[in-house]
């Protein structure tokens, strides 16, 4: 009686609405290069009900759902731009986890490399302006000084 | 001049700071729609079935302002939003269903339950018409205009502040 | 009762807290020893009434206190006892006590062992200290009580998420929050030296022991919830950018930038004003991930509830903590005299060029957090960053990076001789050169980036090498004095080069697992054998069984190799019917080169159903466990040179003390 309930517990939990393995066997493509593509482009798309997973990692229906679709235009011949172009119509920008390079985001892609630029530059001129500073020449009282102390004290060469 | 390179720092803070203070008023789950002001996708879904209701296809969201509603019984939040919908209903807005993964003999039971404000319902059993609608969870609602394109899409269940700040006055504009 | 006192205790730490965050400020500015004995005081007493609230919390938890709100939102009956405990700060009210208990016990390891430290400079430390520790004691009081009672008390709890009983997770917010709460020091420091005007040598001694530590137990944080992202949620990845991943990878990245270039100030009383803006940021990147994690303005796993009026107050923490402490950077930082010139091509250029790649790479991995946020706020689109982002733009400044490791080390300071360097690492250029060959032929050319990875791990860890026998002028001296040198080289020395070769470890860990991870998924039934990397993995049988607190569906794999044994796993998926959640449990067989990986998928449907046929995912993953072997490493030889006599600053006076009394002797 306990086994019974307990596997029947256990299997409304794994069949219940959201409690889905990640790519599962049944929706693999017979074809390895196309579900290769699948999986690679699985790979860039966001699952918009999860936080933070691409859709091929993802338990989700919704992320269940894509995958498939995603493997459906690929049987039917779509390329992989047409597809994105696809769900970003639907979903728009936020559905890829590689954001387009557009005059929205060039802040986002060329920023790294304008950072590094602006801190080697930085760093450089920084260097310069420092070794170029000349010392300040003594003033003549100083001078006298500075010979007074060399010829008082009686110390060894030590070069 | 040189000094004014130390308030780099404090000025980017200040910049990251409002972007912040701006970002607390948002919520980040909520995904705007792409399809505002674009044509509704062309589909064509049968009635549910043992549901003495007409299905829905895009050629039926022509011709006057109406709601489009994306619900399914086993959604909980669909329950909450539900009265908001007949009181709409019930004033006269037409309001069509997309009934989103559902299974059949539930909807007839359900809607007996908590009323039916729907004048057409449309069954997407697999939930590939609601990808096209770029719907990514239930229940979300859709406003469409008398040329068959989609003006706003709310997404969650139906609040009354929405209605009245939102929902109301777009469709008192669209409808003249 | 005991939430009671817990909650006294909370509101007394307060007002020691805002004592010590005034009276010492005053009596370092008059020099009036009393009141600056006062911030060691009131230090002890509050890491005491800290003490006393964590304990009564942990009281209230362990013994299922469910009249306590939080214990009966977050624990229950049927808990195993460790859990009990780690519920504790698995929230976001008990992570916050936790996070200001460790913030009084650094304050109190200062008070207790910084004898060493001019009066009015730890008086202002610990002053600093207090503020901040008023701040969070306040949001606590205000808007996150731990103590809240439910009357009438629920009979048992709600549960504690299943995803969150595991060891692993249990240490990791204690360690993370040892790291992200022991940069406070450096920050304190940095800002008690922005009031003094003036950094020197000593100032960098100083705040090294505390960043290191800061560092050691960051490391240590960020590989703990890492590792068990990969055993735990069932595919194998262990790294997703995550925004509150990113959230304390920043901080440990700036920690890492500041480690090197206190360095400089210290040998060479260059980089002042640099190195006190790194200990600025490195906690304010810290409080920047308090504000993320909590206040519900990205969506993340890891986030605790959304409570955006939570947000404000953390937020409004944020402006006065680091618009103060950066605006009194601006004021007082022109002040700091710069020291010795250097040529580019020398020691300090080389921490310099470490610091500007850390910089920018910390920098990046701040736009990819932040730039959707950003962007919405001004009105543009709502784009998403994910992992494609951070591969394209971080990835790439690790490569020079990497590269310049073995060579920084070797540089001479002031000015340095390159070809010469680079002369005596031949070696290790023959080597990463042989390593990128054997790595080109073994992908038949395909995997350039693979094999590039591996080069730079093998640069790194025999370039290091070679720098350690330089030290002990192995294979050019007899063995006997290299031995003698190597006894008198300083611990930081060895940690230096341990660190540098854990780093190694871990990009080699990194592309292997990334590159080279071999994965079947298939539908398997009892008796049937799947066939991976040349390993045989038998599906013996699938049974359920029940668990302490939960029902599991099991799958018993025999892994065979060549037909000897290798392993026998035991995939799970359970089901917490208390949280009705359910987990998928890994079977994993852990190896030095290799781990495989079995996760159990969902029953197939259809007639297979009768078989017992279930969905299978098979993983091999190269070298995964060199990944946070390698952050050990590193994390080791911190705290390895930790122990070096030089920060046992109060050494030295023993050591006078037994000089002066062999004096009197003689």
């Amino acid at each position: 009686m306990k086994h019974l309930v307990l596997s029947l517990l256990l299997l409304a939990a794994l069949l219940a609405p959201g409690v889905r393995a990640a790519t599962s066997p049944d929706e693999m493509l017979a074809d390895p290069a196309l579900e290769q593509r699948a999986r690679a482009l699985s790979k860039q798309l966001r699952c918009l009900v999860c936080q933070n997973q691409s859709i091929d990692d993802s338990n989700a229906d919704l992320a269940d759902d894509l995958r498939r679709l995603v493997r459906e235009r690929l049987v039917a011949g779509d390329s992989d731009r047409q597809i994105i172009d696809f769900l970003t119509e639907r979903y728009g920008d936020f559905v890829l986890l590689k954001p387009p390079v557009e005059p929205a985001t060039w802040g986002l892609w060329f920023g790294p490399g304008a950072l590094l630029l602006l801190g080697a530059g930085g760093i450089a001129l920084h260097l310069r302006r420092r070794r170029r500073a000349e010392p300040v020449p003594l003033s003549a009282a100083e001078q006298a000084r500075l010979e007074a102390l060399l010829g008082a004290s009686e110390a060894p060469d030590r070069s | 001049m040189r000094r004014l390179l130390y308030l780099i720092p404090v000025l980017v803070f200040a910049g990251v700071g409002i972007g912040l203070a701006l970002g607390l008023t948002r919520d980040p789950s909520i995904l705007p729609s792409a399809l505002i002001g674009k044509a509704v996708p062309e589909f064509d879904l049968p009635p549910v079935e043992g549901l003495d209701r007409p299905g829905l296809s895009s050629a039926d969201l022509k011709g006057q302002v109406v709601l489009v509603n994306v619900f399914a019984s086993w959604c909980i939040p669909c329950r909450a939003e539900h009265p908001l919908l007949m009181r709409l209903a019930e004033s006269g807005v037409p309001i069509y269903g997309i009934n989103y993964k559902d299974k059949p003999g539930q909807i007839g039971a359900w809607l007996g339950e908590l009323g039916d404000p729907f004048r057409r319902i449309g069954a997407d059993q697999s939930g590939r018409i609601a990808i096209d609608w770029g719907v990514y969870g239930v229940p979300e609602t859709f406003v469409i205009d008398a040329k068959g394109r989609i003006r706003q899409k709310f997404v969650g269940p139906l609040m009354p502040q929405d209605i009245d700040q939102t929902l109301l006055p777009m469709l008192a504009k669209l409808n003249g | 009762m005991i939430a009671e006192i817990g909650h006294y205790a909370l509101v007394l730490a307060l007002g020691l807290a805002l004592v010590q965050g005034s009276a010492p400020f005053w009596g370092a500015a008059r020099h009036d020893a009393a009141l600056m004995e006062l911030a060691r005081t009131t230090a002890l007493g509050q890491f005491l009434c800290l003490t006393l609230a964590f304990g009564a919390l942990i009281q209230a938890f362990a013994s299922s206190d469910f009249s306590v709100r939080l214990v009966a939102d977050n624990s229950y009956s049927g808990n195993p006892l460790i859990y009990k405990i780690a519920a504790a700060w698995g929230n976001h009210e008990g992570s916050l006590v936790l996070w200001v208990w460790i913030l009084a016990l650094y304050g109190a390891g200062v008070a207790l062992f910084g004898r060493n430290l001019p009066a009015p400079f730890r008086a202002r430390v610990l002053g600093v200290q207090a503020l901040i520790g008023v701040g969070f004691i306040a949001f606590m009081l205000f808007t996150s009580n731990p103590f809240v009672r439910l009357d009438p008390a629920p009979p048992d709890g709600q549960g504690f998420n299943p995803i969150l009983q595991d060891p692993a997770l249990a240490a990791h917010p204690p360690m993370l929050y040892t790291g992200y709460v022991g940069l406070s020091m450096a920050y304190a420091f940095a800002i008690a030296a922005l009031i003094e005007g003036r950094v020197d040598a000593s100032w960098a001694r100083w705040v090294r022991p505390w960043t290191l530590a800061a560092w050691c137990a960051l490391s240590f944080g960020i590989a703990l919830g890492s590792y068990w992202a990969y055993y735990e949620l069932g595919w194998g990845g262990w790294w997703f950018w995550d925004p509150v991943e990113n959230a304390s990878f920043m901080p440990w990245l700036a920690a890492t930038a500041l480690l090197h270039s206190a360095i400089v100030v210290e040998k060479r009383a260059s980089l002042k004003s640099w190195t006190i803006l790194l200990a600025i940021l490195a906690f304010s990147l810290s409080l920047l991930g308090t504000f993320l994690v909590r206040s519900g303005v990205l969506t993340s796993v890891h986030a605790f509830a959304i409570d955006p009026a939570r947000g404000v107050f953390i937020l409004a923490l944020l402006a006065v903590a680091i618009g103060g402490s950066l605006l009194l950077y601006a004021w007082r930082a022109p002040r700091l005299q710069g020291g010795g010139l250097f040529a580019p091509i020398s020691r300090e250029g080389g921490l310099l060029l470490n610091n500007l790649l850390l910089a920018t790479a910390c920098a990046t991995v701040f736009l990819g957090t932040l730039y959707p946020l950003l962007l919405e706020a001004l009105g543009g689109p709502k784009i998403s960053v994910g992992p494609p982002y951070f591969d394209a733009t971080f990835a790439p400044l690790m490569v020079p990076l990497l590269a310049a490791v073995p060579v920084g080390a070797m540089l001479a300071w002031k000015r340095a001789d390159l070809a010469g360097v680079l002369g005596r690492l031949k070696a290790a250029f023959a080597l990463t050169a042989l390593v990128a060959l054997v790595g080109l032929v073994l992908t038949r050319g395909s995997g350039v980036l693979a094999a590039g990875g591996m080069a730079l791990a093998a640069w790194v860890v025999a370039g290091s090498l070679i720098e350690l026998a330089g030290r002990v002028q192995l294979f050019r001296l007899p063995l006997a004095q290299c031995w003698q040198r190597a006894q008198r080289l300083p611990r930081s020395a060895y940690s230096m080069t341990l660190a540098h070769i854990g780093l190694g470890v871990v990009i080699a860990g990194i592309t292997a697992s990334s590159a080279w991870r071999g994965e079947a998924i298939l539908v398997m039934q009892p008796g049937d054998t799947a066939s991976l990397a040349g390993y045989s993995f038998k599906l013996e049988g699938i049974a359920d069984r029940q668990g302490p607190n939960y029902v599991a569906r099991r799958a018993t794999f025999i892994v065979t190799r060549d037909g000897r044994p290798v392993a026998t796993l035991t995939p799970e998926r359970r089901f917490y019917p208390v949280e009705r959640q359910s987990t998928s449990e890994a079977g994993i067989d852990t190896g030095f080169w290799r781990d495989l990986y079995v996760v159990l998928g969902d029953p197939a449907e259809g007639a297979k159903a009768e078989a017992g046929a279930h969905a299978v995912r098979i993983y091999d993953n190269p070298l995964v466990m060199w990944i946070w072997g390698g952050v050990a490493i590193m994390g080791i030889a911190g705290l390895w040179s930790l122990t070096d006599r030089r920060h046992r600053v109060g050494a030295p006076a023993a050591a006078r003390a037994r000089m002066a009394a062999a004096a009197a002797r003689a």
